[in-house]
């Protein structure tokens, strides 16, 4: 039956065969391998998998300092609960390019949509590590257990659907990857499906994440606690997002400087200046929001000298600071500007995440968590294998750029950067 | 001294009240439970608990013992804690305090798992794992339970406990012998308490024995029922001389259940999710449907 495929195969198995040597090709490393950057990531990435042999063989206390007063401690307060709120420039970006048409901000969809979707996948990893009985972490998905009442069932399900709808965002690059022009075509037609669904995705599991901690009432200091964190996660979400962008942007627009298009070059400047604009106004409204809380909170009776100082500087040096150098950077157009606050807000919001989950948790417990070496080390291994990948992705894929323009650009035509350089041409 | 009135806890507690409520308890004991306590017992299924009367326990911890047996357990160390632990699913916490309501100078508290009416912990669960029985024990599976502690974030009181030096460690808590439940038995620490300390039942013929012991001495206890509202309401409820933040209990407990604090953001999920992807849909087309006719003007 199968002697007339063998002779003459279909067009199915040709680009079957064609795929499969393409790929061949492409898995083998390229450039040095001996750089110091891979030198030290590639020690790390040897320790953590050194580290987490001890883990699973000797139980979870044997290379961390949690306890059964401190049951989440650095793998999920930062990997986590701060990872995510970093990966949240991707919801933001696609809204702003697929819904609200804002073209300026395409020319990074693809990098911010590959970052974020490399987060999920390396922090839902980081969160198996952490789980006492991974082997269980089946149960609330095939439906033997759901825990419908739970809100951690809710962030969890969201996770692996936020996962799926970035991964059919992005996979047009993976199509043009490959070479697979109807099969790209096809891809790009779910986009915004994709896109719609990942917004509402992340709306409730960014604000979901805060929500988990809605049942901790009493054990987080008062400064931190609040029936509002839901939407304080959501908004610094925004804000985490794309000061991550502003700085990821900086760093890849050197590292992969020859993967990027002229597009790309031209339009990161001003990108960087109307990614500020957004942050100073999201900041703002998040100031407003936690002047709120504070009042609505009676927040001054838990003003203790030392946690009422620690309150300040994270929400006037990390919030407030930042804030005001978005809105400078904005008016001046100073991408530098722009980077500093983009550092300095990142910084704010790992501060507000750790402090929620670990330093103002359990405030009056006799042994204060501090992390260990080894929980420090994990996680900058589970950092490093992400950066890995993502070097292995743009290098190979067209996400700094795109190899076919798509249809529906050239239709939508008025993109603000077109007219802009004719004018410099000219 | 402070006596909050069993019924209408927000109100300050004043004299007059309180020695009407004394007058109410010599004229019977019943009436003292409010109808709404009743209510709430009868909408929950009065579920089985235990009432503790701290003033009578001698510290003997035969219950620790006969418990970790029961469990099959290490033997616990002959000595008071203050926490349970993986190997210790109660424990007996000696609190020395210096007043004339306490005879010896040290209260004995038992401390083990409260059976919450509405526990954080199962509603925290996502693989209903964490479980709470109609009877009233919250009980944990271990073939549903993935380890991620969740539960342990959310507990107001710290019961659940994980063995963090075991490659597959498991939660452990008390789990009122819901072996023995099942055979019509009391749990092993009530049937072994010879101080008589310690009352199984269902939850209402609790709460009516324990409002007649604060009425009938009213000044050898402090007048409050811990558990009768903490938390919602909890299966195991305790009687103390002293007010109980004196004695470990954490201050400032929700009277208001745990699980009801994410009840809000819960009705939300389906208003987002339905609301929101037309609402996106709705102005992506407005917006492509503009931009295309302005396309059109810019180009010509």
């Amino acid at each position: 039956m199968s002697a007339t495929d063998k002779l003459s195969p279909t067009p199915v198995q040709k680009e079957l065969a064609r795929v499969l040597a393409f790929l061949k090709h492409e898995l083998r490393p390229r450039g040095k391998l001996l750089t110091p950057f891979n030198l030290v990531t590639g020690g790390i990435v040897l320790a953590t998998a050194v580290i987490l042999c001890f883990r699973f063989a000797c139980g979870i206390g044997a290379v961390t300092n949690l306890d059964q007063q401190y049951p989440w401690g650095l793998w999920i307060g930062f990997d986590v609960v701060t990872g995510v709120a970093f990966a949240g420039g991707a919801y933001v970006l696609v809204f702003m390019v697929h819904v609200l048409g804002m073209e300026r901000y395409r020319p990074i969809v693809r990098v911010t949509v590959l970052n974020g979707f490399l987060a999920y996948v390396f922090y839902a990893g980081a969160l198996v590590l952490d789980l006492g009985r991974p082997w269980n972490v089946i149960n609330p998905i095939i439906g033997n257990s759901f825990g419908v009442s739970s809100v951690l069932f809710l962030v969890a399900w969201h996770f692996m659907l936020y996962m799926f709808a970035q991964l059919i965002e992005f996979s047009p690059a993976i199509a043009e990857w490959l070479g697979l022009d109807r099969v790209r075509r096809l891809l790009e037609r779910l986009t915004l499906g994709a896109v719609i669904l990942g917004i509402s995705l992340s709306l409730l599991h960014q604000s979901g994440l805060g929500a988990l901690y809605l049942m901790a009432k009493g054990k987080i200091q008062p400064l931190w606690y609040s029936e509002f964190i839901p939407i304080q996660f959501l908004v610094t979400s925004v804000f985490a997002g794309l000061a991550m962008v502003i700085f990821e942007g900086t760093i890849s627009a050197r590292v992969f400087h020859h993967r990027a298009s002229a597009a790309f070059h031209f339009a990161q400047e001003r990108i960087v200046i109307g990614l500020s604009r957004i942050c100073a106004g999201a900041m703002f409204v998040y100031l407003f929001l936690q002047a709120l809380v504070f009042v609505h909170g009676r927040d001054w009776l838990a003003m203790t000298p030392g946690w009422g100082a620690w309150y300040l500087l994270e929400n006037v040096g990390f919030v407030a600071v930042p804030c005001v150098l978005f809105a400078l950077a904005w008016r001046h157009r100073s991408t530098l500007l722009s980077r500093i606050a983009a550092i300095g807000a990142m910084l704010g919001v790992i501060l507000n995440r750790l402090n929620v989950s670990v330093i103002a948790f359990q405030p009056n417990a006799a042994v204060r968590y501090v992390p260990t070496w080894m929980e420090v080390v994990v996680t900058l291994g589970v950092i490093s294998a992400e950066i890995w990948v993502f070097r292995w992705i743009v290098n190979r894929m067209p996400v700094l750029r795109e190899d076919t323009v798509p249809a529906t650009v050239t239709v939508a035509a008025p993109t603000p950067a077109q007219p802009s350089p004719r004018r410099k041409e000219a | 001294m402070n006596a909050p009135a069993p019924d209408h806890r927000c109100e300050g507690p004043g004299p007059d009240r309180r020695s009407f409520l004394r007058a109410l308890g010599v004229i019977g004991a019943g009436l003292a439970l409010s109808p709404q306590a009743l209510a709430q017992a009868e909408a929950e299924g009065d579920p089985y608990g235990v009432l503790v009367d701290t003033t009578l326990c001698v510290g003997c911890r035969t219950c620790t013992r006969v418990c970790a047996e029961g469990h099959g357990l290490p033997v616990p160390p002959d000595q008071c804690r203050e926490t349970t632990s993986p190997t210790q699913l109660t424990v007996v916490d000696g609190r020395q305090l210096d007043d004339p309501k306490v005879e010896l100078g040290v209260v004995f508290v038992k401390r083990q798992c409260l059976h919450c009416l509405q526990p954080a912990c199962a509603s925290a669960c996502l693989t209903r794992a964490m479980h709470k029985t109609e009877s009233g024990p919250v009980t944990w599976d271990k073939g549903k339970c993935m380890g991620c502690r969740y539960c342990m974030v959310c507990c107001p009181f710290d019961v659940p406990k994980f063995e963090y030096d075991s490659p597959t460690p498991q939660i452990r808590k008390c789990d009122l012998c819901v072996d023995r439940l099942q055979r019509g038995e009391p749990p092993r620490c009530v049937a072994n308490c010879e101080a008589g300390a310690l009352t199984f039942g269902r939850r209402s013929e609790l709460l009516r024995e324990a409002h007649k012991r604060l009425a009938t001495n009213p000044d050898g206890y402090h007048q409050h029922i811990f558990g009768e509202h903490e938390a919602g309401g909890t299966s195991w409820l305790y009687l103390a001389a002293v007010p109980f933040d004196r004695l470990g209990f954490p201050k400032d407990l929700e009277q208001q259940s745990y699980p009801s604090l994410t009840k809000e953001f819960l009705y939300g999920v389906p208003v987002v999710l339905t609301l929101v992807p037309p609402l996106l849909l709705g102005i992506s087309k407005a917006v492509h449907h503009n931009q295309a006719n302005g396309g059109d003007h810019v180009g010509h």
